[in-house]
């Protein structure tokens, strides 16, 4: 955790994207050739409120370095509610990572809108930066070897 | 229902420390309604000490499942094999549930991860209150279907005391004050001449002051 | 006569009564209460002693009163419902009566989340209602409340607290009429600040004749600062504290604010004296129990009957 962060490390950052404003905008950015941080891998969702706190875990256990998600402002939720609540759970999550042992700004909200070309590459980019200066995940080091849920290994 | 919540992380980590395979238990009923200990419960608290063990290098083997109920033995049953292969189980039931494992199964480590807390229900999404004491001699008849013995601070029996105001109990201003409510209550319902009544010393032997209870249906046993 | 106190004689004499308080030390310390005895002897016709009031740990009341006796005055014990049960309750009750006290006033009592104990157990086994009643049967039909027979029975003049402030207000008459049902003799209201409103609820306390079945008598005090005044009007549960008395309190000058506190509780003493049904007056004074006198005096209330032995 306390490792000196290496330049030449690509954090691996899931980003968990609503199908709205956000992945609109990242196909904007798209079209006008902006690029993103070649190591965010884009996870579209219905809603950015489809948000399960289990997918985050799971990201952050299979060696994700950061997460993020990337939804609409809260008043412009095509489904009224979900960015709201998308955003009181990632407050909790970060709550969880913290009593884990996983710095809590590996994970973070990105808000993005249509309208707003410039504003997604960019932002993903910041938050890239600020999990490159955090180092790789304490995890990722060590993955833990998938665990078949119903079973103990004989 | 019964209202539980999670023990803080730390303490349950403390509870299996040292253990190498951890079935965590979950339970249908109760305590998934009031999203303390259902199945996405069970995935979270798993995937947290999967994460927060390797982190300090001792670790775990979890295995998760869920059953309908933890207080009936014939559930408990359905997973025994996987309850006698943990080395402890990390029931999210109740402390009904997690008492039931332990005297279905009286070789098996069994921990809690919840602390279970009242009898209550949700007046909003994400807030539960508690409603019944499990007193054994309801007396909601008399007081327009609000319990005294739960919802007074003091569990009066001719309230309210002189620390009511605003309708809300001296203790703090988030506790609504019974008294006012049941008072509120019989006026609407035009039984106010029923608080007029002196309600005399309860008998208590029918709550936990009489030692554990226990009830029997002739008519059901085997 | 149900006890024979100094305080039944005086009030069914007829004569205007006035009972003072005394708090007793977080200590274990018999001479805190013989010097405040002191400082009350002969000014007040009995002197309430609070049992662990907002409960914080203090010495008891009944062993305070049992000093208090030693010393010549006449206590009126109280007894809460928060730390007893009625086992507990009854035989503490004997043993006061035995010990030679003969007024007892019945309290809930705060809960015990005001306290310095605020993880203790919950009692409240009965509550202050069920009290009176439980001690007017050993009284009167010498019986417990189990109904098992006792020989001699504790003979207490009965008291109970009043809050003509609390919420529901239209309920506070009416729960008196139930104390007074219950075996109430006498009961002393809440601080008085607000004597419109006490008007109001003398009204339908009189209405309901009650006047006529209790003894009423008005809960006043002496405010010390303008900083206590503000507290009880915005921290304290049950207790209405009009702006003028802050006020008052906030412009008197910082070396006569005792005194504004002192004279503010002497006027209100004569207002409440002359509203029918108005029995006596219950001075609370909280670690300054050297007020009383003065307020006693400045309200023409001294000397107090003598009614002899």
């Amino acid at each position: 955790m306390n490792e000196k962060p290496d330049s030449a490390f690509e954090p691996r950052i899931v980003a968990f994207t609503c199908q709205y404003c956000a992945y609109a905008a990242a196909d904007l950015a798209g079209t006008l050739h902006r690029s993103y941080p070649a190591s965010l891998r884009i996870v579209r969702l219905p809603c950015s409120g489809k948000l399960d706190a289990l997918h985050v875990l799971k990201a952050f256990e299979e060696g994700a370095d950061g997460v993020c998600l990337m939804a609409c402002s809260e008043a412009n939720c095509h489904h009224i509610d979900g960015s709201r609540r998308a955003r009181q759970r990632i407050r909790y999550l970060q709550a969880l990572l913290k009593e884990i042992g996983i710095e809590p700004e590996r994970l973070a909200v990105i808000t993005a809108t249509s309208a707003m070309d410039g504003g997604l590459p960019q932002a993903a980019a910041e938050m890239t930066e600020q999990v490159r200066k955090l180092g790789p995940s304490p995890l990722a080091a060590q993955r833990i070897p998938s665990t078949p849920k119903n079973r103990f290994f004989a | 229902m019964i209202v539980a919540e999670r023990k803080p992380f730390a303490e349950i980590q403390s509870l299996v420390a040292g253990r190498k395979r951890v079935l965590l238990l979950g339970c249908g009923t109760c305590v998934t309604v009031c999203m303390a200990g259902g199945e996405k419960e069970v995935g979270i608290l798993a995937a947290e000490l999967r994460m927060a063990r390797q982190l300090a290098g001792e670790p775990i083997e979890t295995v998760e499942d869920t059953v309908q109920r933890q207080c009936e033995w014939e559930y408990l049953d359905a997973v025994a094999d996987k309850i006698l292969a943990a080395d402890t189980v990390l029931s999210l039931a109740c402390a009904i549930g997690v008492q039931a494992i332990a005297e279905r199964f009286p070789k098996v480590r069994v921990v809690p991860a919840l602390n279970t807390s009242f009898l209550g229900l949700p007046t909003e999404h994400g807030v539960w209150k508690e409603r019944c004491q499990a007193c054994g001699n309801c007396l909601l008849g008399k007081t327009g279907g609000i319990c005294p013995v739960a919802r007074c601070s003091k569990s009066l029996m001719n309230g309210p005391c002189g620390g009511s105001q605003g309708g809300k109990c001296e203790v703090n201003p988030d506790i609504d004050c019974g008294w006012q409510l049941i008072y509120d209550r019989l006026s609407a319902l035009g039984e106010l001449d029923t608080l007029l009544e002196i309600e005399p010393p309860r008998d208590w032997r029918t709550s936990r002051d009489g030692g554990p209870r226990k009830i029997v249906r002739e008519d059901l046993r085997q | 006569m149900k006890s024979g106190s100094n305080l039944e004689r005086i009030l069914t004499a007829g004569y205007f009564a006035a009972t003072g308080e005394l708090g007793p030390p977080k200590s274990a310390d018999a001479q805190v209460i013989r010097r405040k005895a002191q400082i009350l002897k002969g000014y007040v016709d009995a002197v309430n002693i609070t049992d662990n009031q907002t409960a914080v740990v203090r010495m008891s009341s009944i062993a305070s009163g049992a000093l208090l006796i030693q010393e010549g005055l006449e206590p009126i014990i109280q007894m809460t419902c928060r730390d007893r049960n009625r086992i507990a309750i009854q035989s503490d009750l004997l043993g006061a009566y035995a010990l030679g006290m003969r007024n007892l006033l019945c309290l809930s009592g705060d809960h015990q989340t005001f306290g310095n104990h605020p993880g203790a157990k919950n009692v409240y086994d009965i509550d202050s209602i069920q009290l009176l009643q439980i001690v007017r049967g050993m009284r009167d039909e010498k019986k417990f409340q189990c109904g098992e027979a006792m020989d001699v029975e504790p003979r207490f003049f009965l008291g109970a607290a009043a809050n003509p402030f609390a919420d529901p207000f239209d309920f506070r008459p009416l729960r008196l009429a139930k104390k007074a049902k219950a075996g109430a003799d006498f009961v002393q209201t809440q601080l008085i600040y607000n004597v419109d409103k006490f008007r109001e609820y003398m009204k339908r306390v009189r209405d309901l004749g009650l006047h006529e079945k209790v003894y009423i008598l008005a809960g006043v005090g002496p405010i010390k600062s303008p900083a206590m005044a503000r507290y009880m009007q915005t921290k304290v549960a049950g207790m209405d504290v009009p702006d003028w008395v802050v006020q008052r309190m906030e412009k008197a000058p910082k070396e006569e604010r005792k005194k504004e506190g002192i004279r503010i509780c002497a006027e209100i003493i004569q207002q409440v004296r002359e509203i029918p049904g108005v029995a006596g007056v219950h001075i609370m004074s909280v670690e300054w129990e050297e007020a009383i006198p003065e307020v006693l005096e400045l309200a023409g209330l001294l000397p107090r009957p003598n009614l002899g032995n």
